[in-house]
């Protein structure tokens, strides 16, 4: 999937002259500002309830009065906080049991059905279970969100060792390589754009599963649970503050996290053109 | 050692696998280690769910759920492959929708059900709504790369052989952006799939197998929870293997844009 700003941005660096620049910055915006009038004009006409349907003023007002009093921060660091424990949780193991299978004939053999077994049901699925087994609370939702992006990354670990190049192996063996300098200096960064590719899908699915989870594990704190919770007292303008940052992250993750250790790793080794 | 009997080896390992793990599970669950409502035995799993096919619950559970899944599909589809391809052949509305596709974009599916229940109330409307908005995305993007990345020069020869623009786009366009196209609906499909659990899960109506899997939860019934996961995983299985694999055979690889995985 191609991903669109990037398609921009790359439009934007060949035409990077000042007018062309806030043309281009207009043409961005302007969709924007003409779904925002309509919402506006929608929320004003009062066709439906202003309860449900709040302008953009309230929403914004929610959300500075959110801001300021620390509510807001407050939900969203101790989502990050989930998201990283479960993700790092996953990343660990996805990375090695991926990179075992990829090297070992038998622990494919052992792994692979079990994991092929497991990952197409979908991650909420397992939700229940794991809060029946563990509790309401944290330790289910950041075991789920491990559990569930595991499965991305075990894979595309497995792939990309697979299909290192066994040229490289072997002329890296040919001039004397060790087990263990093979694995550092070859396969490791042949890999390393499969494994990049499975923690992008990963953290992907471990944001989509946590916003979920929040919801139904009960958690104190947490956006998933901000914009629940307010549902029961009908503050639509909360939810769509809550649903505001929880896109504003989204997007962050995958542009400022993932495209930054593409470029300082296999871009810059040569492995795939940025 | 030659192929045949590697092959057979990794599918002894395989299966010796999967046995291995099934006594583990069986021999905690009957440890009384863990209460036995929590952890259900294997036969005990087998029969709910034979039993709950055989009195036709799980089936109507299964049809709701289907029904939501490929309604809220149809529609991004529907949706989806035209507005792709508009995106693709007019720049402003490639101009348009691009900036609002990314926003909306990184928003998890699952975000939005409680306000489309409030919106919507609770039920088939809002349950379609949401597996509408994870599908739609895959769809249009690959729609759209797909329509980009027709070969130039394919049309190019089209062109020189007097093709009008309605044939140009039945005859090179579509079929050469489908193999992008096909996969936008397969991860379309799986996204589809993931949203119509949670969104019942959520969203609670009465039938539905993400719904029976949460309210089984409020009576421990971890048998049912476990008997409607394999019926989830199944499905989700079928899916991917039997309809996408078949509607890759009859298009792109019929005819020659994409060759058969070798495996």
């Amino acid at each position: 999937m191609q991903d669109a700003v990037t398609t921009i941005a790359a439009t934007s660096g060949s035409v990077a002259q000042g007018g062309e620049r806030l043309r281009l910055i207009w043409r961005n915006i302007f969709p924007f500002i003409v779904v925002g009038a309509i919402w506006e004009i929608v929320a004003w006409t009062g066709i439906f309830p202003r309860r449900l349907f709040p302008t953009l003023e309230e929403v914004a007002a929610s959300f500075v009065h959110l801001t300021v009093t620390g509510i807001l921060p407050h939900h969203a660091f101790d989502t990050l906080v989930r998201l990283l424990t479960g993700f790092a949780l996953a990343a660990l193991i996805g990375v090695s049991l991926g990179v075992l299978m990829g090297r070992s004939r038998r622990a494919e053999d052992i792994l692979l059905p079990l994991v092929s077994i497991c990952a197409p049901i979908p991650g909420l699925a397992y939700a229940p279970l794991f809060l029946l087994w563990f509790g309401l609370g944290n330790i289910s939702a950041v075991l789920l969100v491990g559990f569930v992006s595991a499965f991305p990354i075990i894979f595309n670990s497995w792939t990309g060792v697979k299909a290192v190049k066994e040229i490289w192996v072997r002329s890296a063996q040919a001039m004397g390589a060790d087990d263990r300098r093979l694995f550092r200096h070859v396969i490791f960064p042949g890999a390393l754009p499969y494994i990049l590719t499975g923690l992008r899908l990963g953290l992907a699915q471990a944001w989509r599963i946590l916003v979920a989870v929040e919801m139904l594990a009960a958690v104190p704190w947490g956006l998933g649970w901000l914009i629940f919770g307010a549902r029961k007292f009908l503050n639509t303008d909360i939810m769509l503050a809550g649903i505001v940052v929880i896109a504003v992250i989204g997007l962050a993750l995958e542009k400022l996290v993932f495209q930054k250790i593409e470029n300082y790793t296999v871009v810059r080794w040569g492995m795939v053109s940025s | 050692m030659t192929e045949t009997a590697e092959r057979r080896r990794s599918f002894v390992r395989g299966a010796l696998a999967l046995l291995a793990a099934a006594a583990v599970y069986e021999a905690l669950a009957r440890s009384g280690y863990f209460a036995p409502a929590l952890l259900p035995t294997i036969p005990s799993i087998a029969k709910t769910l034979i039993g709950s096919i055989a009195d036709g619950t799980m089936i109507e559970h299964a049809a709701f759920t289907l029904y939501r899944v490929l309604f809220g599909f149809g529609l991004a589809i529907v949706v989806g492959v035209p507005l792709g391809i508009l995106m693709a052949r007019f720049t402003p509305v490639e101009n348009f929708f691009l900036p609002l596709i990314s926003a909306l974009m990184p928003i998890p599916s699952f975000a939005l059900v409680p306000l489309f229940m409030l919106w919507f109330g609770i039920g088939n409307l809002t349950t379609i709504l949401i597996v509408f908005y994870a599908a739609t995305f895959p769809i249009v993007f690959n729609t759209w790369s797909g329509v980009r990345t027709v070969n130039p020069i394919w049309l190019r020869a089209a062109g020189a052989m007097g093709a009008d623009e309605n044939k140009l786009f039945w005859k090179v366009i579509i079929p050469g952006a489908s193999p992008f196209i096909i996969t936008g609906m397969r991860q379309s499909f799986l996204r589809a799939w993931i949203a119509v659990v949670g969104a019942e899960m959520i969203a609670a109506s009465d039938w539905g197998l993400g719904w029976v899997i949460f309210d089984a939860k409020e009576f421990l019934n971890a048998d049912v929870m476990l008997a409607s996961l394999v019926v989830i995983g199944l499905i989700g299985f079928a899916f991917e293997r039997f309809v996408f694999g078949s509607l890759e055979r009859m298009t792109v690889l019929r005819w020659g844009m994409m060759r058969a995985a070798k495996s």
